[in-house]
């Protein structure tokens, strides 16, 4: 069936409530209002009040009950309306969720996932258009995962609510509408920790995830460039087997993100090739991603957010090098 | 044994009624006819500039815009009431209180069109920023009312949150923090039965919103919103004790319009619960009041709104004719411009991909 992200994240949700009544929605203006980007639009009317959940509006109580549900033998779906208001709930997330397994040592955990839109580009205002990745994988214990298409949308979706660990969500604001594909009605799972190769070439590695996957498939296909591009799909734990596969067999590696450059995810992938494939490099790494200051008001984020002139130069200078 | 620990009541005041009558005993000694006259003025030019930047957003002139209509008594009435040394932090709603303090309307449809610059606030209109993060730009003003009075300054700092804010930790610590230290603190709390798609009865099972201000020892009244006369009063009486400690004021209103421009009303609330505010409007009962002494008529009004309309139409005009410098978005992070960020800037200049 086609869908864009939007049902494909709906319909994961609607199988994940049918097949574990321990499934609960919360979060603000998730139930009646569907959500602000229509997400959970129609469960309320499928499963009820009392799994389908309004909540006041209060980050770090969505965050901090979720957990406790979780804790309790449920699996909360929580939504933040914006990923720049998840901040008002980042102590329970770094504080509990990551923690509560280890802290117990595994006798107790946080089946709980953590929706939030991610990413500009759609001209909204102040704290809209947050990238956020980066905080929520340094901790560790939180697995983060940002989707970049309906298919694995949908499937992330359903492994995660499958799964016995806390689970930040990413969802890009600008790819929810952006296209449909043809997503399987049924269940089905995408597996966490497992990059996807979207296309295969031989001259260099273009590393991305979010919204800058569609920037990067449009660049090298109009710069006709041999290039391997690999979505992350899960930002942590990341597929390094993937990466070092394909850097060792191109040596020359791009990566590009939406979120500001330094102490980025970039920063990560190249530290780590930096220790683990040093040698097979024929260029130096490079990143391509905001400026390293807070995303500005949508009057500038065209300056802002890489476009694809951006990107094009990088890579041009990645094999030029 | 068992005796009471505590026990209080929440009055709700209004001065003006909905057929515009006055009861005298509470009108403040120093509102006179002409003080209600520009009031009223005032809440006209909010809810005229309310209608130009819902327009300009419909044609892509604006980004997503919070509309005020219903809510200009709570907003001119405690706008008016704060003394010009008075401070305020808004959150988001309050286009109304930036236009009653003189924020030069060009700055304000800056902001709306989405630019920093539109938050470069003149010094006498002593006020903040537009804050989006609900409740966080509250223990800021308990902050700069702390500094008031560290500072000696005899200002006192009127802060706005919603009915929705109410429940965010922010809300709770920022009465507390002014209770502990005697801030002189007025929060106003601008309860529009609304928060986005989830009603007042949805968000706390207290039955006032001021009533919370109880658990922090500190003064809460609870005033109808729409009466621009009770919201003065009430604001006015809380700055003249803010010297001796905050003070909570819910002012009972109601959200006319859409939450913002990005939002349907529809799919939450019925039309006839609209309907049923209509009778209650603001601006209705001091044009009915003002016509029965005469002040104002239906060419009187025509010309205060043109001249208005106006005056709206040059700031818009003066607003889209600023062009941003990208550069503005480097040199405006630290106070100094670190090698990294230059080298960036450096970076962006010479590629060109600033089309
Ligand atoms: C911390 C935070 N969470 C969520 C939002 C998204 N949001 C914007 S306004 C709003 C509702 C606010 O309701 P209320 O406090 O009653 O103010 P009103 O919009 O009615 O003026 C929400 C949930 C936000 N801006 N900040
Ligand atoms: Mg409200």
């Amino acid at each position: 069936m086609q869908m864009n992200m939007v049902s494909a994240l709906n319909s994961a949700m609607d199988i994940a409530m049918k097949e574990n009544d321990k499934v609960v929605l919360l979060g603000e203006d998730i139930a009646k209002d569907g959500g602000v980007f229509r997400v959970t639009d129609g469960l309320l009317e499928k499963y009820g009040s009392g799994r389908v959940i309004d909540t006041p509006l209060a980050e770090s109580g969505i965050a901090g009950t979720s957990i406790g549900m979780a804790l309790s033998g449920l699996h909360p779906i929580a939504e933040m309306q914006f990923a720049g208001f998840m901040f008002l709930a980042f102590s329970q997330i770094i504080n509990h969720a990551s923690r509560y397994r280890s802290r117990t040592r595994s006798s107790m955990s946080v089946p709980v996932i953590i929706r939030t839109p991610v990413s500009g580009g759609v001209k909204t205002l102040e704290h809209h258009s947050d990238s956020p990745e980066a905080y929520y994988s340094h901790i560790g214990g939180l697995i983060v995962v940002e989707p970049s298409n309906p298919y694995d949308a949908k499937g992330l979706m359903l492994k995660a609510v499958h799964m016995n660990d806390p689970v930040v969500f990413l969802e890009p604001t600008k790819l929810y509408r952006l296209f449909k594909q043809d997503v399987p009605e049924e269940s089905y799972e995408v597996e966490i920790g497992k990059a996807n190769k979207m296309r295969e070439g031989d001259a260099l590695t273009v590393i991305t995830y979010g919204t800058m996957v569609p920037v990067v498939n449009d660049v090298v296909k109009s710069s006709n460039l041999d290039a391997d591009i690999i979505d992350l799909r899960t930002i942590n734990p990341l597929d390094e087997r993937t990466i070092l596969e394909s850097v060792k067999k191109t040596g020359r590696v791009a990566i590009v993100h939406e979120a500001s450059l330094s102490f980025g995810v970039g920063a990560e992938i190249s530290a780590m090739i930096a220790e683990k494939a040093m040698f097979d490099l024929q260029a130096p790494i490079v990143r391509i991603a905001s400026p390293s200051l807070p995303y500005p008001f949508p009057g500038y984020e065209n300056y802002y957010v890489p476009n694809a002139q951006k990107v094009a130069q990088g890579l041009d200078r990645l094999m030029k090098a | 044994m068992i005796s009471d620990a505590y026990s209080t009541d929440i009055k709700l005041i209004q001065v003006m009624d909905t057929d515009g009558k006055i009861d005298d005993s509470l009108l403040p000694k120093n509102i006179n006819d002409d003080k209600i006259l520009e009031m009223y003025r005032m809440m006209l030019y909010a809810r005229n500039f309310d209608a130009k930047v819902l327009s300009l957003q419909r044609q892509g002139r604006a980004v997503t815009y919070a509309p005020l209509i219903g809510e200009e008594a709570t907003q001119i009435g405690s706008a008016m009431a704060m003394r010009s040394n008075d401070i305020f932090v808004p959150s988001f709603r309050q286009h109304a209180v930036f236009i009653a303090r003189g924020m030069p309307l060009d700055l304000i449809f800056l902001y709306w069109r989405g630019y920093e610059e539109g938050n470069i606030i003149p010094q006498n209109v002593k006020g903040y920023p537009v804050i989006v993060p609900v409740s966080t730009q509250l223990p800021h003003a308990s902050g700069i009312a702390f500094a008031q009075k560290y500072l000696k300054t005899g200002s006192a700092v009127v802060t706005y949150v919603g009915d929705g804010g109410t429940s965010e930790g922010d809300f709770y610590e920022t009465m507390n923090f002014a209770g502990v230290w005697d801030a002189p603190l007025v929060l106003i709390i601008e309860n529009n039965q609304w928060a986005i798609s989830v009603p007042r009865s949805k968000q706390t099972m207290a039955q006032t919103l001021a009533q919370k201000a109880i658990a922090a020892g500190i003064n809460a009244v609870q005033v109808d919103g729409n009466d621009v006369l009770a919201v003065y009063k009430a604001t006015q009486d809380a700055i003249t004790k803010s010297q001796s400690g905050p003070t909570v004021i819910e002012c009972v209103t109601y959200r006319m319009s859409l939450h913002t421009t990005a939002d349907d009303p529809t799919k939450y609330r019925s039309d006839s619960e609209v309907e049923a505010w209509k009778v209650k409007d603001p601006i209705l009962r001091v044009r009915k009041y003002l016509a029965s002494k005469g002040i104002i008529d239906e060419k009187i009004d025509k010309e205060i709104i043109e001249a208005q309309t106006a005056e709206i139409d040059a700031a818009v005009e003066k607003a889209e004719q600023f062009k941003p410098d990208p550069s503005a978005m480097f040199t405006n992070v630290y106070s100094f411009m670190p090698q990294v960020l230059q080298n960036e800037l450096d970076n962006a200049k010479t590629s060109n991909f600033w089309v």
